[in-house]
């Protein structure tokens, strides 16, 4: 134990030196080159430890997937496009498909809207912190116990039985019979709910890093709007808003991104049943049910592809910004 | 949505926070906390009623006479064999796992956000489109290249892991919040002969602070809650440097039995990120970059 806490001393410490230390070092070895050659190169050395890291462990696992993706189930074949043909020609990956649509949309404006509506308010009161700590436990809690919260909130027992699931419970008292919220495959109603328990846990999310772009907005602006005459919402349509606007891609790029992935709140509550599956699920099981890599390698490749308009929006808003500053 | 009425509000909100047009703020936010808490309080409720009862009422009636709470969840939680090394385990991995990535990010979207070179958006892009690689893709090889540099099972793995992977997000949300910094701040630096280092130590890192106080919250919390980085890269080869997370999931049989105890292991492993999110609540504060920052 006390060679763990020495070790842990150690890294606390020496980590941030070594990076520190590599920083200044490359800025000495750059005085070396002659002065025209620097601004080529100095960029290249403060990206180096960042693309080592994701090179090694993100991007040369996910070249083998590509590879893997042209292959059959052994991985000793190779069948063209022939898993691509059998994704988009499965009904259930079309299925998947369209539940990941309705991911992607609504858990963006869910957790984008609800994240901003919640730090422009807490912005305004004395109980910031503590407000913004109720909205954030969700996130805390690892997503086992949030699919078990959710089964208790969710839960269904036949008419006329005493029910124990919050919301039916709260739907009988307003006389209504008990609803199995994640039966119901009518309008996706159980994908919807599913939806609801991820867009719990993420507003939090949202919230942090809407609130963080948010302070960081000079208040003499806001002042100078308010002494002019103008409301609180024209301050926030005029000034606040538009100085949100790129965190709020930003978060929605990351919301996109992670409603495309979504597995863990489908596994643990309806394990892709009754026509909530998505994408992310299909994979895991042509991956560890199947035993077929090239069709899940097949599956990661779409999802790689799926992002890139997304991308492209984002380099046309990084150059309006450098436009601008 | 803010339901402060229009013309009222001249005096700013300093000026009588309580006041009748905030009536409405109040209702809102606290309406909305309430939503937000109740489901998380119906687990709390339940994690101190004995497994009969939890699963056989819902959790409102614990509010109700008779009642009949009880610790033993906890107790059964904590009295895991090695709870207390997992829970020690965790720290050193969560720690290091968040301050590594941190660093490296900051550097990288400095160099994305105020240096010139060719290809940079194209490269900017494909970092950030690495959010979307399943970890499960990764998994297999990543472990093949620990175990040939012969690191598999020791936090180092883990460290390195986790850095790797939350590095697309750390690299957006920090060039995002650096690029935004106004031109003339590194302009007149420059002219003043500071170099990038001294920029970027003295200018970019103390003006992205809130930015950054986010990201350790985040990097902290997903390294504390993940089960499957650590099962893959430790468990096989050396179970004594396992996490919480490990033994929390322990706690339910494949059969699903032991449910009852999930609820007290969720506060019991939730407490920690919440300190970091309090303690790191007083960076979020107006004026740390709008000192700085000319508008």
């Amino acid at each position: 134990m006390t060679d763990k806490l020495i070790t842990a001393a150690i890294v606390v410490v020496g980590v941030p030196g070594v990076l520190i230390g590599y920083i200044w070092a490359t800025e000495q070895v750059l005085r070396i080159l002659p002065e025209r050659r620097r601004p080529a190169i100095r960029p290249w050395l403060w990206l180096a430890p960042a693309l080592a890291f994701l090179a090694l462990f993100l991007v040369y696992p996910m070249i083998g997937t590509i590879l893997r993706s042209f292959q059959d189930s052994l991985g000793k074949t190779f069948v063209g496009l022939d898993n691509f043909f059998w994704f988009f020609g499965s009904a259930d990956a079309l299925s998947a498909l369209k539940n990941n649509l309705l991911w992607l949309i609504f858990l963006t404006l869910f957790v984008v809207g609800f994240g901003l509506l919640v730090a422009v308010l807490v912005d305004k009161v004395k109980y910031e912190s503590f407000a913004k700590s109720v909205i954030f436990v969700p996130l805390a809690i690892s997503m086992v116990a949030a699919g078990v919260i959710w089964l208790y909130m969710y839960q269904y027992k036949p008419p006329g039985a005493v029910q124990t699931g919050t919301l039916n419970a709260a739907v009988g008292v307003a006389g209504l019979g008990p609803i199995p919220w994640l039966q119901i495959e009518d309008f996706s109603v159980n994908t919807f709910m599913l939806i609801i328990v991820m867009a719990w846990m993420w507003t939090g999310f949202a919230m942090v890093i809407i609130s963080a772009a948010l302070k960081g907005i000079n208040p003499e602006l806001m002042e100078a709007a308010r002494m002019d005459g103008a409301t609180e919402w024209q301050v926030f349509r005029g000034i606040v808003f538009p100085l949100l606007v790129p965190t709020l891609v930003v978060v929605s790029t990351t919301m996109i991104i992670t409603a495309l992935k979504a597995f863990d709140v489908v596994f643990t509550m309806t394990s892709g049943n009754l026509n909530t599956n998505v994408i992310a699920n299909e994979m895991y099981a042509e991956m560890f049910k199947f035993g077929q890599y090239g069709r899940a390698s097949a599956i990661a490749v779409v999802l790689l592809l799926a992002i890139i308009p997304i991308m492209f929006f984002n380099i046309g808003r990084f150059r309006a910004q450098e436009a601008v500053r | 949505m803010t339901a402060t009425s229009p013309g009222l509000d001249q005096a700013g909100p300093e000026q009588g926070w309580f006041a009748r047009q905030h009536i409405g703020l109040h209702t809102a936010l606290i309406v909305l906390m309430v939503i937000w808490a109740i489901p998380t309080f119906g687990l709390f409720v339940n994690s101190f009623r004995p497994a009969t009862e939890a699963f056989g009422t819902g959790w409102w009636s614990a509010l109700f006479p008779p009642y009949n709470f009880t610790f033993e969840n906890y107790a059964h939680v904590l009295g895991q064999s090695n709870i207390g090394t997992n829970f020690l385990n965790s720290l050193f991995i969560s720690i290091p796992a968040t301050v590594i990535p941190i660093f490296v990010a900051a550097f990288a979207a400095y160099a994305f956000s105020w240096m010139e070179f060719p290809g940079r958006n194209i490269l900017f892009v494909v970092v950030v489109g690495l959010l979307v690689v399943p970890l499960q893709a990764t998994l297999i090889p990543v472990l093949s290249l620990f175990a040939s540099w012969g690191i598999a099972g020791t936090f180092l793995a883990v460290w390195l892991a986790h850095t790797a992977y939350g590095l697309p997000f750390a690299i957006y949300l920090l060039r995002n919040f650096m690029g935004s910094l106004p031109r003339e701040v590194f302009e007149s630096a420059a002219i003043d002969g500071a170099s990038s280092v001294t920029s970027f130590f003295r200018l970019a890192l103390p003006m992205s602070v809130p930015a950054i106080a986010a990201l350790a919250i985040f990097q902290f919390l997903f390294v504390w809650n993940d089960l499957l980085v650590a099962l893959i890269y430790i468990s096989i080869v050396n179970p004594d440097n396992l996490p919480l997370t490990v033994s929390i999931a322990g706690l339910v049989t494949s059969q699903g039995a032991g449910t009852e105890f999930l609820g007290a292991a969720a506060f019991i492993s939730m407490a920690l990120p919440l300190i970091v999110f309090f303690g790191l609540q007083r960076f979020f504060v107006r004026g740390i970059v709008g000192g700085s920052v000319k508008g």
